[in-house]
């Protein structure tokens, strides 16, 4: 269990985290993470889900109809005179 | 908004995305991987060509060479299979119309990849994703403030993040969060390029995708998680 001035110094990490994640710098050799168990296992888990999202998300086929209908559209644009 | 594509401040979307290397359909056996402005495939230079001067079967041949990845840009985005359809269509209609303007100074990929983007952005505005809601949407809430998470024992996510929750969780997120998220986390976009697309602060954005990843975080501790997936 921490105590008040664990939670202040959590807070306060955490209100900086966004930025120190943004500016792409080595968090883990931050003096907060190497004392701190609960935001460590905060980083790993946005970490992994941030490596998730590289490495995952196939690319989906579109529905076959759909050349259909832009066909149908280029064909409505082009006697519309665009 | 102009929705032409400004190559020059794109990144290749290839670069970060899980089988972005892999040769489009129709391109050249043994091509690279990686195609750039310098050395596409003479096949789909030649398409690309044909299609610029106007030529139905190369444009309808583009359309098969990236559909899949403009599609899932646009479902990724917006969330919703419906509207990623009315968007692709859009897109390719809007490529249409300007491919002829097309220079080469980027990756044809790279620039379609944005045009696209254009095109979704434009949508989300008309509906009512006004950066005003972005703004409001990083206001921390006596749910989700900064601090949120400290002194808590919640369990954290180990093993690998199954890909269905993961997708589901990013296409609940509310639209702000997850724009920034697919834009950074998947399209692999800096917080600079998506300042400029979105016309926020570079703190917002990184904010919003701390803000959504935090979210995501939650959804996916509340999920099963897929142990030793691979």
């Amino acid at each position: 269990m921490t105590d008040d001035r664990d939670h202040l110094s959590c807070a306060a990490f955490q209100a900086q985290l966004a930025e120190l994640i943004g500016t792409g710098v080595d968090i883990s050799t931050h003096p907060h993470i190497q004392t701190c168990e609960q935001c460590r296992a905060l980083l790993a888990d946005l970490e992994t889900i941030a490596e998730a999202a590289r490495q995952l998300f196939p690319a989906v086929e579109p529905p076959e109809d759909l050349w259909e209908h832009i066909e149908s559209a280029l064909k409505d644009e082009e006697n519309s005179g665009n | 908004m102009n929705p032409s594509p400004t190559p020059a401040q794109s990144p290749d979307p290839d670069s970060r995305k899980p089988g972005g290397n892999a040769p489009l359909p129709g391109a050249a056996a043994g091509s690279p991987p990686r195609q750039t402005a310098a050395s596409p495939s003479a096949l789909d230079a030649e398409i690309l060509s044909l299609a610029q001067a106007g030529d139905h079967h190369a444009f309808a041949k583009l359309y098969s060479m990236h559909k899949r990845r403009i599609y899932s840009l646009c479902l990724r985005m917006v969330g919703n299979m419906a509207e990623a359809e009315d968007l692709t269509q859009e897109a390719f209609l809007q490529l249409h119309r300007k491919i002829a303007t097309f220079r080469g100074d980027s990756a044809f990929s790279t620039w379609l990849h944005r045009l696209t983007i254009n095109v979704v952005l434009m949508q989300l505005r008309k509906k009512g994703l006004s950066l005003i809601s972005l703004d409001e949407a990083m206001e921390p809430t006596p749910e989700e403030g900064p601090g949120r998470s400290f002194g808590t024992h919640d369990p954290t996510l180990t093993g690998a993040i199954d890909r269905m929750a993961l997708e589901r969780a990013v296409s609940n997120l509310p639209a702000g969060y997850r724009l920034i998220f697919v834009l950074h986390d998947i399209e692999g976009y800096e917080h600079n390029e998506i300042a400029t697309m979105l016309n926020c602060s570079i703190g917002n954005s990184k904010s919003q995708l701390h803000k959504a990843r935090l979210k995501l975080r939650d959804a996916l501790r509340n999920h099963p998680i897929e142990e030793a997936r691979r």
